[in-house]
């Protein structure tokens, strides 16, 4: 295979992975190879990192890829050929070397050494991770069997043990440890990948083993680490939205004609109205309800949607939360200006028990309590958003009820966390509320933010 | 193969002369420098405020002894103070003295109209320019979409069109720096002529370098101590992480107030210098347990 071959099948992945490359990109990027020496791989990447990646966000993905297609190295290397003349490393998967290969990980993990981490993972994927097949061609590797086998997680207490013994706190060691833990294994599953990649080609794995960049990610699917990413994105997605609305609210600034001062201002330039004035266009600011599910199912999703609006608390004229799962609850006060988000997120799941009684999700229950107890929340300026997969158990919907609340509101959305095929499938009930109150779906930060912003 | 160009030979060679200048460089923008000099294209730097985005273009013009011709950018930002304007007022004199002698209208007309009556703004200034120059387009984020439309024939082409005179192109292409907080999305017209540079917080080894450079009377154990401390924070979760300048901005505080250990009661004391939020300071003084 020449290099352009490979240079056009990585362009063909980046572009299948959601990076749009533009063929003008492809030709920058060729120049600046021919510009670079090749000897370097972090010299080529940063070649390609500058020329073909235009969004921070997209790295993650662009770095998987370009492992998978322009690998650290072959097999297991050079390494391997020093290997094979070591005497002790003729037995290499049985207890005793497991035991002894964990002893490596936790010095490399307290030492922080990031060029012995990669090494012990490729060679931990080398040992533990290999699968044989039943004719050449069908072995694999697995990072999940290699990381069965040598849980790394389990190892934490003996990183963190070594870190204070370095002289470091306590809390702070523990999460340090976590956060080397959690680089390790990535190291191991990128190093799965990139075995996986030479046996059946880069093509077969790109597919399947990248994920989509954090923005893109479903609420849904999103891992604990995913998570705290996500949450780290909401204040930076509620500073380009405050960005954009000013700008929009700026280039809308014109309102009528203000005849009066038009005429007054003509005066100087002897009667003749050179220059118009304008009254200015007073600001539209919506009261907001906002009613969300927080069953387990969906807690996720309605956290971050109250932390982004939130977020963008000066834009509304006033935000009034609710969370039910059977009963209602009012989470207004946990809001207060400039809170930390961390503490907010840890005293939103800590009520989640108020807005149980029984604790199967009952919309129909919940619509109905809220009419009783807070329907002084929506008047005519106010807008009505629920949050939530219309997941009802079954029970009772209240049609009538909802129709009631939309009717009092101004304006009322309901974003559902679920893809849409998903919708109306099992006991959700998504179309017959979809009926009273338009519904929409909203997966991703991506698709949260557009949606945010078209409610302002 | 690598072809000779007047910015930076290689990349190695980039970084060692950025270095020398006191811009402590990774390896990715280095590269990332020594292409954009290399293909002669612009180089958009984005990254959190504070991580040496606009001190990377003044450190380039520094070790290539090129001319800084910067470009602030804002809301309401236009063509005449971006491009060139005509200065009419000189142009109206030019018309009135003129009315005395019998010049046809149509050569004053041509007359009024040329080098003497243009007012060169940055973009035209950096193109017309013969010496080498550096061209900082600051916080390009900041503008209204349509200054980006206006930026693209000169990041293209190195070329500004004016109706009056025809087009005038780059003697001699400079080397354009593009930053932005990424407040919002650039558009990606803007995008594909660039190369794209990320900027991030350094690792603590590189940080401790960049503050044991900046503010040289620091001693050496305390900037240790400063540099995990700001690693520590930067874990936080807070609104507003603290960046190089801030971090820089600390080691003069200390430097100034003779703190010679930084302890927990010195760092509460100090901590308004790097963190800017009340509700962060509130967070790392639980998180680090300044006040027992």
């Amino acid at each position: 295979m020449s290099l352009v071959d490979r240079h056009i099948q990585f362009l063909e992945a980046l572009r299948g992975a959601g990076l749009s490359v533009s063929l003008a990109e492809d030709l920058d990027a060729i120049r600046a190879l021919r510009a670079l020496e090749w000897d370097d791989r972090a010299t080529v990447r940063a070649g390609y990192a500058a020329t073909l990646v235009k969004k921070q966000s997209q790295r993650p993905t662009f770095d998987a890829l370009f492992d998978l297609y322009f690998p650290r190295m072959v097999g297991d290397g050079a390494a391997a050929a020093t290997r094979e003349q070591d005497p002790e490393g003729g037995v290499r998967d049985n207890a005793e070397a497991l035991s002894g290969f964990r002893d490596q990980v936790v010095d490399a993990l307290a030492e922080g050494d990031r060029q012995a981490m990669v090494e012990l993972a490729a060679d931990m994927v080398a040992r533990f991770g290999a699968m044989p097949g039943r004719g050449p061609g069908l072995s694999s590797w697995s990072a999940y069997t290699a990381l069965q086998r040598v849980a790394p997680a389990e190892l934490t207490d003996r990183i963190v043990a070594a870190l204070l013994a370095a002289g470091r706190p306590e809390d702070d060691g523990r999460r340090e440890a976590a956060r080397r833990i959690g680089s390790f294994t990535t190291l191991v599953e990128a190093d799965a990948r990139r075995r996986i990649a030479e046996e059946k080609g880069p093509d077969h794995v790109a597919g399947v083993a990248v994920r989509p960049t954090i923005d893109r990610l479903d609420f849904t699917a999103a891992r604990k680490a995913d998570l705290e990413e996500m949450r780290r994105e909401i204040y930076p997605l509620a500073r380009r939205l405050a960005t954009r609305l000013t700008q929009e609210h700026h280039a809308r600034r014109r309102g009528p004609l203000d005849f009066r001062r038009t005429v007054r201002a003509s005066m100087s330039t002897g009667g003749v109205p050179m220059i118009t004035h304008h009254k200015p266009k007073r600001p539209h600011r919506t009261e907001l309800v906002v009613l969300c599910d927080v069953s387990g199912s969906v807690a996720n999703f309605a956290q971050f949607t109250l932390l982004l609006v939130y977020a963008l608390r000066d834009q509304f004229e006033k935000v009034r939360a609710f969370t039910f799962i059977d009963h209602v609850h009012e989470v207004t006060p946990y809001f207060t200006p400039g809170a930390d988000p961390a503490d907010v997120m840890a005293d939103l799941a800590a009520s989640t028990a108020h807005a149980a009684l029984w604790g199967r999700t009952n919309y129909g229950r919940a619509l109905a309590k809220f009419e009783v107890n807070h329907a002084d929340a929506l008047g005519p300026k106010s807008s009505l958003l629920i949050l939530g997969d219309a997941r009802s158990n079954y029970s009772d919907l209240n049609l009538d009820v909802l129709k009631r609340l939309a009717g009092s509101a101004r304006h009322a959305w309901w974003l559902n966390p679920e893809h849409r095929r998903h919708w109306d499938t099992g006991d959700s009930a998504a179309t017959r509320y979809g009926d009273i109150v338009p519904m929409v779906e909203c997966r991703n930060l991506t698709q949260l933010g557009e949606l945010v912003h078209d409610i302002l | 193969m690598p072809q000779p160009n007047s910015w930076f030979a290689t990349p190695a060679d980039a970084a060692a002369r950025l270095a020398a200048s006191g811009y402590l460089a990774d390896e990715a923008t280095a590269t990332t420098a020594y292409l954009a000099g290399a293909l002669e294209k612009p180089l958009l730097v984005e990254g959190p405020a504070g991580v040496g985005k606009t001190e990377l273009a003044k450190a380039v013009a520094r070790v290539t002894g090129a001319d800084l011709v910067r470009l602030q950018c804002y809301e309401g930002l236009d063509e005449a103070r971006a491009l060139y304007e005509w200065n009419y007022k000189k142009q109206l004199l030019r018309i009135q003295s003129s009315q005395g002698t019998d010049q046809a209208w149509s050569e004053t007309h041509d007359d009024i109209f040329t080098d003497e009556f243009l007012l060169t703004r940055p973009l035209l200034t950096a193109i017309r320019r013969e010496e080498p120059t550096v061209l900082l387009i600051d916080e390009v984020d900041k503008t209204d979409v349509e200054v980006e439309g206006l930026l693209l024939e000169v990041l293209s082409d190195f070329q500004v069109t004016i109706p009056e005179l025809g087009t005038v192109s780059a003697v001699r292409r400079p080397f354009v720096v593009l930053t932005s907080n990424a407040t919002r999305e650039l558009s990606e017209a803007v995008k594909r002529r660039c190369l794209y540079l990320h900027l991030d917080y350094p690792d603590a080894e590189r940080e401790r370098e960049i503050v044991s450079s900046q503010v040289p009377d620091l001693e050496e154990r305390v900037a240790a101590q400063l540099v995990a401390t700001i690693t520590r924070l930067r874990d936080l979760d807070l609104k507003k992480a603290p960046s190089i300048a801030e971090s820089v901005d600390w080691a003069r505080t200390l430097v100034a107030l003779e703190i010679g250990d930084l302890d927990d009661r010195a760092i509460a004391d100090t901590l308004g210098v790097v963190l800017k939020h009340a509700s962060d300071q509130a967070r790392a003084v639980k998180e680090l347990r300044l006040r027992a």
